[in-house]
């Protein structure tokens, strides 16, 4: 991976010479996206193409650097001496893209719409006392209570972020789905060219002023040197790399790693990681149905699955893939080896602890409903390689296959499983969607009906997911996030399934490819 | 024949109320969530539950049905649930793709399977025959994705005669077009060349048996003239059936095909809509193509009334 | 032509003539196919759900004679065990529906007013295009065996309703029928005796034909992602899986499609020529 990394670098390098170079014939970049696009709402979906999608057309008002630290995107900021009041200033020039100017009661409009739909954001409006616009240019954010995090949720790239619309978008109602794009961002959606699930066509906003500052994620100058980008979806990642290879697209977001062979062979294709963060591969216990609701048994389960066996089926090559304990991803501030022993020792030793374990908790030979999701590459292996150690640790498991729609909503019951319930399943996180407690939906320790599936209930871990809101300085947040994630080992909140790196595949054509927590169409080049 | 006619257009009702039942039935038993669908893998239940009131998901199934039904009726399909856009309007959008696609594999059918089953027939039991025949007992027995790929990576990969994939609308030249269209064509062509080029030779040696024929033939017509002016013609009527029955067999084929060479059509809409739970869109593309089944299979049964009176009265 | 009589069926005319050489080849290949399904785990030298992360992707081997596929399976075993489900699926399709087209059939057949209302039914399930009823069908519960079964017959059943309703009808008009009517003959012992017969040989044919179809089928639903899980071998699925390593190893794909399209080959030829003995109405016709 070193070696790609370093011709990223190089790449980079390259793409500085182009900073504001005007772009001299139309060019148009051909990217297939590693899902299709359906919907448009970024405030409503969760899903990652839709959030990629969300930074085309709108702008947030921090962004964030690679070194993880708001910086100032549509805003800059001041933050009063004792952290109870920030103030926002909206920078010159920036416009909607129906021509209106932004002004900041349209910030606070859309804020309002993201905290309702964003669980972090919820927590934040909690400390809220008042959000206002001051002026047309200028917002405030009181809070009521101390709340640590409120810069790092506004410049969040993930799953989530507050991107800004205008006040009569932003006002439509939480559920619908808001299906004008009109953003501010730095480039225009081209509505009648959209044909959902299959097509989707970006022109740059000649209105869009980047900041000077370099770019870096999704802080500094947004600098388009394209004139267009089309997204095509391909349900086939042969045909993909054939139209690759063949120069029809330029870019394919996330290539299959086993097919990365292929490409290496041919000297007009790069490949490399432009998405700089992994994803975690998570597998989920059902704690309110037998047999996981017993905590002796997720144990065992923990000790029998093997990381290493499920990454290297789903993934191969070694190169790609991380195993750690951390739950916030392997390579985050906040990442701690808290809880390894549950993943140390030999495929074999674990094997041998597992079955003791399993014999030792009354487990009763309850089968256990796994669900497997036929359609998605990525998921579909670790139910196989999981049932086949679950059951050699003495488990009983019956594998469920289905499409990832119908998984989706069935893993949203909690029933038993003979009226449709489950008990396990595997799913995966974009790390900038787990990397702190506040974000993390699945250290959610309040077991009540609104969580995300799986509902475990353990009260200290809601205590410091509190403390963690107010603790001010990393090294007290670290603190807080190593235990909280000590306690989700101990309790079998889920079981980490190691973390994978998403490997992108493009032509040497394209130069000045940004890396960033999700794939950034500025900066590049053809 | 007026009455005639009326009659079977008539019959065509209840059988398109039977398919709305059906299809609705069968869509609203199904497990599966659109809000879902919408909201992402990682969305909380109060964000689903306020997405599926918006949608109105949360009414009782008859007054959906009712009201789906209602609306259709004055000509309105509904709105996607995932991308809130018209159903007819994402139809429309993908729909070109589809047609091209099919005509250009019915063109390729004709031109290929015709002739094949003309010669077979004429040469009955010779080396041609058993060769049509053999092809065509091949042609049903191997999926029409493994006949896909090996296409792909003959004439694209190896020979790099055709694109490896996408599609052009005959808007951006007709050399554009057929260059893109031809593989798949023939992907989705081979199942049907098997069926008609089977089809017409049967047909051929039926009516080669028949007196007038041999009648012609003992007068001293040239072959050519007996196989095409006599013979086909009267066969024609068998063909243009397969063709109609065959309709169900080449949406199967499309969906297949359309992934396979990465062709925007109807075929991966509906897959998608399916793995999305897209309601409206779902029983808009089943409704839309068993009409078409039923449209098409009427007029075929309308042609023969006109060509043969026998059939009116049965 | 004669009307074909109860008795003049079967045996007699299996046996009028050698058989073609196709035939006996077709027959060779399904009885080899039986006994790989049948004998599996006795010939397949791996389990072959018997992962090892280790020895992905790998080529053919004097240990893995066609190859590993993603999971580190034996491409080989499980080529083996993939006949059972394709012949489970063929199997259960067909079984299923003559079980529901046959009694369908001849009371249409035999009843005009049931007639009515049931052929319109048929001809709305006809219309629906039979994969994407499939596509939802499996959907519908969790994608096993059993589900797969069901979605491909629904289908099949208006086919099998449509040619048992039109023997019937031709046999009704038939004088040894018109005269066991005449005799006073009550209508189950007409239907058992004398209809339900002219249809068993149309429907031997017509059933190799839905055994075809139904094991294509099932490979198409495994290529679209909707199929068998992939706990089961099915030639489908290993197809499906295969196809994404296509060009790294394309026999991941070529080999179960070379075995499926045998097996489909054999039970068409088979098809063709029990057609030709049994029913030489038909002869010439298309499945």
């Amino acid at each position: 991976m070193s070696i790609q990394f370093r011709s990223f670098a190089a790449a980079t390098l390259v793409a500085g010479s182009l900073y504001g170079l005007p772009a001299l014939a139309e060019t148009t970049l051909n990217v297939v996206m590693q899902a299709p696009l359906r919907t448009l709402d970024p405030i409503l979906s969760t899903a990652q193409i839709v959030r990629t999608h969300g930074f085309m057309v709108f702008d947030t008002l921090l962004g964030m650097d690679a070194k993880y630290n708001p910086q100032p995107q549509m805003a800059d900021y001041t933050v009063s001496a004792d952290k109870m009041t920030y103030t926002f200033t909206l920078r010159d020039g920036l416009k909607w893209h129906d021509g209106t100017p932004v002004k900041a009661e349209d910030c606070v409009a859309s804020i309002k719409r993201w905290a309702a739909n964003d669980g972090a954001g919820r927590t934040m409006m909690a400390h809220v006392a008042a959000l206002e616009a001051t002026s047309d240019k200028q917002l405030v954010i009181r809070l009521s209570k101390p709340f640590g995090q409120v810069l790092e949720l506004l410049a969040k790239p993930s799953p989530v972020p507050p991107f800004m619309m205008p006040k009569r978008l932003a006002e439509t109602p939480s559920g619908q789905q808001v299906t004008e794009m009109v953003g501010s961002g730095p480039f225009r959606f081209v509505a009648d060219q959209y044909r959902p699930g299959d097509q989707a066509v970006y022109v740059r906003n000649k209105d869009y002023v980047p900041r000077s500052e370099p770019m870096s994620w999704t802080a500094g100058g947004k600098l388009v040197n394209v004139d267009k980008v089309v997204w095509k979806s391909m349900p086939d990642m042969q045909t993909s790399i054939n139209a690759l290879q063949s120069g029809d697209v330029d870019l394919i977001e996330q290539v299959t790693i086993d097919l990365l062979p292929l490409l290496k062979a041919n000297d007009e294709i790069k490949t490399g990681a432009i998405n700089a963060l992994g994803s975690q591969v998570t597998g989920r216990f059902n704690h309110r149905q037998p047999p996981f609701d017993n905590p002796k048994v997720r144990q065992a389960a923990m000790y029998a699955l093997d990381q290493d066996q499920l990454m290297q089926t789903a993934i191969g090559d070694g190169e790609f893939y991380k195993l750690c304990a951390s739950l916030y991803g392997c390579d985050v501030p906040l990442a701690s080896d808290a809880g390894s022993e549950y993943l140390a020792g030999s495929a074999k030793t674990r094997m041998a602890k597992a079955r003791e374990l399993l014999k030792a908790s009354g487990y009763d030979g309850k089968p256990v409903l796994m669900m497997q999701p036929t359609d998605l590459t990525v998921l579909s292996t670790q139910p196989i390689v999981a049932a086949e150690r679950l059951r050699e640790a003495g488990f009983k498991v019956e594998v469920a296959s289905m499409d990832w729609a119908t998984l989706q909503s069935r893993k949203n019951g909690w029933q038993p499983v003979a009226q449709g319930g489950w008990n396990f399943f595997f799913t995966y996180w974009g790390v900038s969607g787990i990397w702190n407690p506040v974000v993390h939906a699945m250290l959610d320790g309040s077991g009540s009906d609104t969580a995300w599936s799986g509902w475990p209930r353990n009260a200290r871990v809601e205590e410091l997911r509190t403390a963690y809101i107010a603790a001010t300085t990393l090294d007290e947040q670290k603190t807080i996030a190593r235990e909280i994630q000590q306690i989700a080992f101990d309790e079998g909140f889920y079981f980490n399934a190691g973390e994978f790196q998403s490997v992108a595949a493009w032509r040497t054509s394209l130069k000045g490819l940004q890396p960033g927590p999700l794939t950034l169409f500025w900066g590049v080049a053809k | 024949m007026a009455s005639y006619f009326l009659r079977r257009v008539l019959m065509a009702v209840p059988v398109m109320a039977f398919i709305a039942l059906f299809i609705f039935l069968l869509l609203r038993l199904t497990p599966g969530d659109p809000a879902q669908a919408i909201a992402g893998d990682h969305a909380t239940p109060q964000q689903l539950a306020a997405i599926r009131e918006s949608l109105g998901l949360d009414q009782p199934l008859a007054s959906q049905f009712l009201a789906w039904v209602g609306d259709m009726i004055l000509g309105d399909f509904g709105k996607s649930l995932i991308s809130q856009r018209p159903v007819l309007e994402m139809i429309g959008q993908r729909i070109g793709p589809t047609l091209a696609l099919a005509s250009v594999a019915m063109m390729l059918t004709v031109l290929i399977s015709l002739p094949l089953g003309v010669l077979a027939a004429w040469r009955h039991g010779g080396l041609i025959d058993r060769f049509v025949m053999s092809l065509s007992v091949l042609g049903f027995s191997v999926p029409i994705f493994v006949i896909g790929y090996v296409l792909i990576s003959i004439f694209a990969v190896n020979l790099k005669w055709f694109p490896v994939q996408g599609y052009k609308p005959l808007a951006e030249g007709l050399g554009a077009f057929l260059h893109r269209i031809v593989l798949p064509g023939f992907a989705l062509a081979s199942i049907y060349i098997a069926l008609v080029s089977r089809m017409t030779r049967a047909s051929m040696l039926e009516v080669l048996g028949e007196d007038y024929v041999r009648t012609a033939r003992a007068k001293g017509l040239s072959d050519r003239i007996v196989l095409f002016r006599h013979a086909l013609r009267n066969a024609a009527i068998p063909i243009l059936t397969v063709v109609g029955t065959g309709f169900a067999m080449m949406i199967s084929g499309v969906v297949v095909t359309e992934t396979v060479f990465n062709i925007p059509g109807i075929g991966r809409l509906v897959v998608e809509a399916v793995l999305a739970r897209d309601y409206p869109l779902i029983q808009a593309i089943i409704l839309l193509t068993a009409g078409a089944y039923v449209l098409i299979n009427l007029l075929i049964d309308l042609s023969y009334a006109l060509t043969d009176p026998r059939i009116r009265y049965k | 032509m004669t009307a074909t009589t109860p008795d003049a069926l079967p045996r007699r005319r299996l046996l009028d003539a050698p058989p073609h050489w196709t035939t006996v080849l077709a027959v060779v290949i399904l009885v080899a196919v039986i006994a790989m399904a049948v004998f599996a785990s006795q010939i397949a030298p791996f389990e072959p759900t018997k992962l090892n992360p280790a020895m992905r992707l790998k080529p053919a081997s004097s240990t893995y004679w066609l190859g590993t596929d993603s999971f580190g399976r034996d491409l080989y075993s499980r080529v083996v065990y993939g006949a059972q489900v394709s012949l489970l699926v063929g199997g259960g399709v067909t079984l299923a529906s003559v079980l529901i087209g046959l009694p369908l059939g001849l009371l249409a057949g035999w009843f005009r007013g049931f007639d009515a209302v049931l052929m319109r039914m048929m001809d709305g399930m006809m219309a629906i295009p039979g994969i994407l009823l499939a596509i939802a069908v499996v959907a519908l519960t969790k994608a096993g065996l059993v589900t797969v079964i069901v979605a491909i017959t629904l289908p099949e059943i208006p086919q099998v309703v449509r040619l048992v309703r039109s023997r019937v009808i031709a046999a009704r008009s038939e004088t040894y029928v018109d005269a066991a009517m005449l005799l006073g003959t009550p209508a189950t012992r007409l239907i058992t005796r004398h209809l339900f017969p002219a249809t068993i040989a149309p429907l031997i044919v017509q059933g190799t034909y839905i055994y075809a179809a139904a094991i294509l089928t099932e490979a198409a639903l495994s290529f679209l992602g909707v199929g068998i899980g992939t706990e089961i071998p099915t030639w489908g699925n290993i197809m499906a899986e295969g196809r994404l390593y296509f060009a790294i190893n394309p026999w991941l794909v070529f080999w179960p499609a070379i075995v499926l399209s045998l097996c489909i080959l054999s039970i068409n030829l088979l098809g063709d020529a029990l057609r030709d003995r049994l029913d030489p109405k038909m002869k010439g016709r298309s499945p």
